[in-house]
């Protein structure tokens, strides 16, 4: 730390300052400090002279906080003028001189219960948008998927082999290893309480109609949301970001028809198939954990299984797997489709894809489970 | 001119990716408070010089000195002092999209210094007028810019430290003519007034015109030709005769020659 940076001196009316040293950005904050400090001082005095010839360096910082100096006390109807500055720092100080002039725009902060209704309001109605977001993907889709039906050629085959590729045939690993812990955990619960009133065999019958019923479909309806939903939602947004859409509309393509069918049908397509992939691991699962756990061997579970589960357990399961995959795609694709130009609007749309499908995924469960209870299935 | 120091010395620098060599032992200096044009065809590896010398590239060989510093042999703590010496245009801005404009110029202060807010707020205010930019203008995010605000505001951003070098990747890329040469202007302004060094890469023969005191010329991984302008103009290696003097060129130097 060399020279100080300000220094002042009353002389009569007369208040004389002298800078020296660095007058720049790493030094600002000791500068702004000193210089707080000093226009305490002004009113003592008359006219003002800053002496500049001491100073070493000289950037925008340093010339603002003069400038700042400078106008405060001119505005009060004090004299300042400024000695000593190097010529070829005149020209940062002149440009520092028009800078500022105008008042920065304020921000309003409103009335904190005004904000908080609006913000109730506010998510109300985005609740309320949502649903129409929904409903119209929706008929999006399925007047392409009418078109499609009239001109077959126009479907694009490469682009859903691709997505199947990657939703269903590349999700099977971590649908079968999920699906199977489950199974098994199930099946060990089962077992473990039942034991306590010797009904260890009732195991197999929760395990089987849970898996099948409700379990299988919902784990793998969620994983899927998880892993695919919210690449689709992170995918159309960042092409919506870049103008990949509006090219695509301009060249006279319809987004829907060419991004957003492919991609719900093979969820509508692959989500019966993991489903079933799931619910067959999970089984399995329950009964090696029976086995080893439970000593109730292969074949007298096999033989309970077949005598606590119908066909209609199965179908119940099975017949709510396309609707899942129809409502994950339509709330990954409505989400992407809304992702605005920044990185942030991208982060919370595909947040929203998650959660959201997940929620009505579950929703859905719950209004299957009346439909199928009030039809006696 | 006196010959001044030089603030960017680069030594026998090679920088390939795979099979592909895109600098071929290169020696390039950049002196002190004088406007680099760096030109080259597409591909030449322009943006990649630019980027090793900032240290986002991997070097093969050779030495980069950059204010008097070795980047090769600089600790963490040389190479953040170092970073907060120099500023840097990206060519597509590079801009933060959570940040609004205001914010985004105040990144580097808000990192690197303490000062008040009040004197940051004044200072990014200061900035922004500088480039030519409204307070207004302060509160709006990114994607609400057109491309010469943009690019207006990442120089903003750049120039927030007082730097003492200015990296500009295609400052002029995107932008129409009289945007394009108001930016050229603006450059050489602000290089006059703060007194910095820019090293620009650049397409556009009017910046190397207007704004740049030599330019250096890449071809096949070499600096082939360095200079001002005059000399771009008498020199015989065919790529630089013909981009000086192809059609585009030769207008542009016609006009020079008559003005």
């Amino acid at each position: 730390m060399g020279e100080a940076l300000l220094t002042h001196r009353l002389v009569g009316e007369r208040l004389e300052l002298a800078a020296g040293g660095s007058w720049t950005a790493s030094h600002a904050g000791e500068l702004e400090a000193l210089v707080e400090r000093v226009s305490g001082e002004a009113p003592k005095a008359k006219n003002v002279s800053i002496d500049m010839a001491g100073v070493r360096e000289f950037d925008t910082f340093g010339a603002w906080l003069l400038e700042r100096l400078t106008r405060q006390w001119t505005a009060s109807g004090q004299k300042a003028e400024v000695v000593g500055l190097p010529e070829h720092d005149r020209g940062l100080l002149k440009e520092m001189h028009g800078v500022n002039r105008e008042p920065p725009p304020k921000l309003q902060a409103g009335n904190p219960i005004v904000t908080f209704l609006a913000a109730v309001g506010r998510a109300g109605a985005d609740f309320g948008s949502n649903l129409i977001v929904f409903s119209e993907m929706l008929g999006a889709v399925s007047l392409a998927l009418l078109r499609v039906i009239v001109r077959p050629r126009e479907y694009r085959f490469t682009s859903t082999v691709h997505q199947f590729d990657r939703v269903a045939w590349q999700a099977v690993p971590i649908i079968l290893l999920i699906t199977f812990l489950i199974g098994a955990i199930i099946s060990q619960q089962g077992i473990f309480h039942f034991r306590k009133f010797g009904a260890e065999l009732y195991s197999v019958d929760l395990v089987g109609i849970l898996v099948l019923r409700e379990i299988g479909v919902l784990i793998v309806a969620i994983m899927v949301a998880g892993r695919s939903g919210s690449s689709y939602t992170a995918e159309i947004g960042s092409m919506k970001m870049r103008e990949e859409i509006d090219a695509l509309r301009t060249m006279g393509f319809d987004p829907v028809e060419v991004l957003i069918l492919p991609r719900i049908l093979v969820l509508i397509v692959a989500l019966p198939v993991l489903t079933f992939l799931g619910s067959m691991a999970a089984l399995y699962g329950g009964g090696l954990v029976a086995w080893l756990y439970g000593g109730i061997s292969p074949d007298i579970y096999i033989s309970r299984l077949t005598e606590a589960i119908s066909l209609t357990h199965f179908e119940v399961g099975m017949i709510k797997a396309p609707f899942m995959g129809l409502v994950i795609g339509i709330v990954a694709c409505a989400e992407g489709l809304r992702v605005k130009g920044s990185a942030e609007s991208l982060g919370i749309q595909t947040t929203n894809s998650v959660v959201e499908s997940i929620f009505l995924v579950i929703v859905l469960d719950g209004l299957f489970a009346i439909f199928f209870a009030s039809i006696g299935m | 001119m006196t010959e001044k120091n030089a603030v960017i010395r680069v030594r026998d620098l090679v920088v390939g990716f795979g099979d592909v060599t895109v600098l071929d032992h290169l020696d390039l200096d950049v002196r002190e408070a004088e406007i680099l044009g760096v030109v080259g065809a597409s591909g030449a590896g322009k943006s990649v010089l630019l980027r090793t010398i900032i240290g986002l590239l991997p070097r093969r060989h050779g030495t980069i000195e950059v204010l008097g510093v070795d980047m090769a042999k600089s600790n963490e703590a040389e190479r953040r002092a170092l970073e907060r010496r120099w500023g840097i245009l990206f060519q597509q801005g590079a801009l933060f999209s959570s940040l609004t404009v205001k914010q985004n110029v105040q990144f580097p202060m808000r990192e690197n210094l303490e000062i008040s807010q009040r004197l940051m707020d004044e200072m990014a205010l200061a900035k922004l007028e500088m480039v030519g930019l409204t307070p207004q203008d302060g509160e709006k995010f990114p994607s609400e810019l057109s491309g010469g605000m943009t690019k207006r505001v990442a120089l903003a951003r750049a120039l927030a430290l007082d730097p003492e070098i200015l990296f500009l990747d295609e400052p002029t890329s995107g932008l129409d003519p009289i945007s394009a040469g108001d930016f050229d202007e603006l450059i050489r302004t602000l290089q006059q007034t703060l007194e910095i060094t820019v090293f620009m890469v650049t397409h556009d023969l009017e910046s190397l015109y207007t704004a740049c005191d030599r330019i250096a010329v890449l071809a096949d991984g070499k600096v082939v030709a360095d200079g001002p302008i005059a000399a771009m103009l008498e020199s015989e290696h065919p790529w630089v005769k013909t981009y000086f003097q192809g059609k585009r060129g030769g207008m542009l130097a016609e006009r020079q020659m008559s003005a």
